[in-house]
């Protein structure tokens, strides 16, 4: 049977976490469609439709999927899933709210994070902040998947997939959006950004974070990132956080500034390619995992780093 | 009102387990195990919303082991009212535990269900999210901020790009991001209390639900280890090597 990927977008534009996804969903069966669900989402859509393997594009529109609210996104999830053996999404913050939802609603366990498919029925997924990874397989007639997106590369474009509006069930509305507080940023996105630049507690001050971390990020291109330290401490926003419970990124290149490497911190980066440690003790957790590493203070070595590139 | 906290006996997060060598699973004999940190987060903002006049009772309730005694007991030593032991031997999934969960907020008429977004163990991240849809409430997942008001709740979630705010119809049910709160420490007088608040024994089979596993885990393994690093002795020796050697700038 086919596979239904529900797409992460805002509206405009699709986030790369799908074409991901995607490329997850076609290691597991040929008949893909992603469902688009929004207001004014027909760009988030045509993007969706020239992502190759695409069967077809189901866009559904209305008030209440604006922000893709659990219950009515899940309510349409559920309308739709006799015809699919899979449903899958990507794990963001959109994929792991609605989905375990849909999961019970269709009396289903969810496998969270996948990071490899083994088979069409088993897979990988890390447990205990990626210190064991744990391959499950899922038997029963339905398979429900978050997809970790660093663990996949993305679909590639050139396709022309249909797009076939739907109708949403209408649902008593337990919920309302009410604002987002979105950071804004020129940066590249920290989750598929190629050099991510991170921060943690050492960095003392929302200041001196900006004034150290960011002219070096600039220099490289990078995204940053933080410490749920230097998170909870005010130096970073909270959706800069890497790790366990933050974002998960695999970067070419992660360099980590006055950071311990707590296993936490680990879990959310030690599958970026290179990874340099920066940090004045030489027994600090980070060194394990670190490619290159120098003993040496951030407020010295990351100016230097920065003026020598 | 009454708020219901649903809390896991996890490993202690500063143990570093380790995979068993045969495959079978990771070897937690003699690791200190503690209170789910996401669940204390969530048992602090049960006993705040009490403090502040918003709620009647917490109820704090375990799926587990016999030993899951403790961490209930940490619970009512931080404030909680009374406590539910739900007996369950083995592996439990979000979707069992979801479904005993389900059965205690109904008996208990619970208002608010506040969990953890996530139990460091499994790093399952759906037990509430599933409950919602069982009881067939909203959900508002990754708390960082909950205010009570005329029968709703407004809810600040920490979502990819940054923050949204939500505004939830009661009953609900919330889940607890790192930056909710901070937790209290349980002083030593309301520890010795809490051996005196009620605690209830039940098993999963007396609640009639069906614990038996979907997911079958065939095996566990080490994750991919890194190769051992170089420390460089200057700025200049990083640049080059990252240049020349490693080729990413
Ligand atoms: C449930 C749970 C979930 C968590 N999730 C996450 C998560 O997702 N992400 C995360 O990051 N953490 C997470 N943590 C927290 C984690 O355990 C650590 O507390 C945190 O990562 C520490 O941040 P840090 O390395 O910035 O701070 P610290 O551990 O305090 O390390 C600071 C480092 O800076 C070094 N230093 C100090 N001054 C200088 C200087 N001038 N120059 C160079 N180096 C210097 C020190 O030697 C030290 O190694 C979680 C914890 C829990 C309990
Ligand atoms: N066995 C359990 N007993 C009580 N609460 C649980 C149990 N398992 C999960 N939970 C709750 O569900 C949250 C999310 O867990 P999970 O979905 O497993 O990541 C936890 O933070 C707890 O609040």
């Amino acid at each position: 049977m086919a596979i239904l990927l529900f797409a992460d977008h805002d509206n405009a534009s699709l986030s790369e976490h799908s074409a991901r996804a995607l490329g997850a969903a076609l290691q597991i069966g040929a008949e893909v469609d992603i469902l688009i669900a929004g207001q004014g989402a027909a760009a988030a859509a045509a993007a969706a439709s020239t992502l190759q393997g695409v069967r077809r594009v189901l866009l559904a529109e209305g008030d209440a999927l604006a922000e893709r609210l659990a219950e009515p996104t899940a309510a349409l999830i559920v309308s739709l899933a006799g015809k699919y053996d899979t449903i899958l999404a990507p794990a963001t913050s959109s994929g792991k709210n609605v989905l375990p939802r849909v999961a019970a609603l269709l009396d289903a366990m969810q496998v969270s994070d996948v990071i490899e498919i083994v088979a069409p029925d088993t897979f990988k997924r890390p447990i205990y902040a990626g210190n064991a990874v744990e391959v499950v397989q899922a038997g029963g007639p339905l398979r429900i998947l978050t997809i970790r997106g660093a663990s996949f590369a993305p679909a590639a474009g050139g396709g022309a997939a249909p797009v076939t509006a739907i109708d949403a069930p209408a649902v008593p509305a337990l919920s309302a959006f009410r604002e987002n507080l979105l950071s804004a940023s020129d940066r590249p996105e920290l989750s598929s950004a190629r050099i991510v630049v991170s921060g943690g507690r050492a960095l003392g001050s929302k200041d001196r974070f900006d004034a150290v971390i960011n002219p070096l990020a600039d220099k490289l291109g990078a995204a940053v990132g933080a410490s749920r330290a230097a998170v909870d401490a005010g130096y970073a926003a909270n959706d800069l956080q890497v790790g366990q419970t933050g974002k998960v990124v695999a970067p070419d290149l992660y360099i980590a500034c006055g950071i311990s490497g707590a296993i936490q911190h680990l879990a959310g980066m030690k599958d970026s390619r290179i990874i340099v440690a920066i940090n004045t003790d030489g027994e600090a957790p980070i060194f394990q995992v670190a490619d290159y590493g120098i003993v040496g203070d951030i407020f010295d070595v990351v100016p230097e780093l920065e003026r020598a590139l | 009102m009454k708020i219901l906290v649903p809390v896991k006996r996890v490993v202690d997060h500063n143990v570093k387990i380790r995979v068993k060598a045969d495959g079978s699973g990771v070897d937690l004999s003699n690791a200190k195990m503690s209170m789910n940190p996401f669940d204390e987060i969530a048992v602090e903002q049960a006993i705040r919303m009490k403090e502040a006049g918003d709620a009647s009772e917490v109820i704090v309730v375990s799926v587990g082991p016999a030993q899951a005694q403790d961490v209930l007991r940490t619970a009512l030593a931080m404030g909680a009212d009374r406590a539910i032991l739900v007996e369950a031997e083995g592996r439990v999934e979000p979707l069992a535990v979801a479904k005993i969960l389900q059965c205690v907020a109904q008996t208990e008429e619970a208002g608010l269900v506040v969990l953890g977004k996530q139990a460091i163990d499994d790093d399952c991240n759906q037990t509430g999210q599933m409950l919602a849809a069982l009881l067939g409430w909203s959900q508002a997942t990754f708390a960082s901020r909950i205010e009570l008001a005329g029968g709703r709740a407004l809810v600040t979630r920490e979502i990819d790009g940054g923050l949204q705010r939500i505004e939830v119809t009661l009953p609900a049910v919330v889940t607890a991001d790192l930056r909710l709160n901070e937790p209290r420490y349980a002083s030593l007088p309301n520890i010795m209390k809490a051996k005196k608040k009620p605690l209830v024994q039940q098993t999963a089979g007396e609640l009639g639900v069906d614990i038996a596993p979907r997911l079958t885990v065939v095996r566990v393994e080490e994750p991919a280890s890194r190769a051992t690093g170089i420390k460089v002795a200057s700025v200049a020796e990083l640049v080059d090597r990252l240049r020349t050697e490693a080729a990413v700038i």
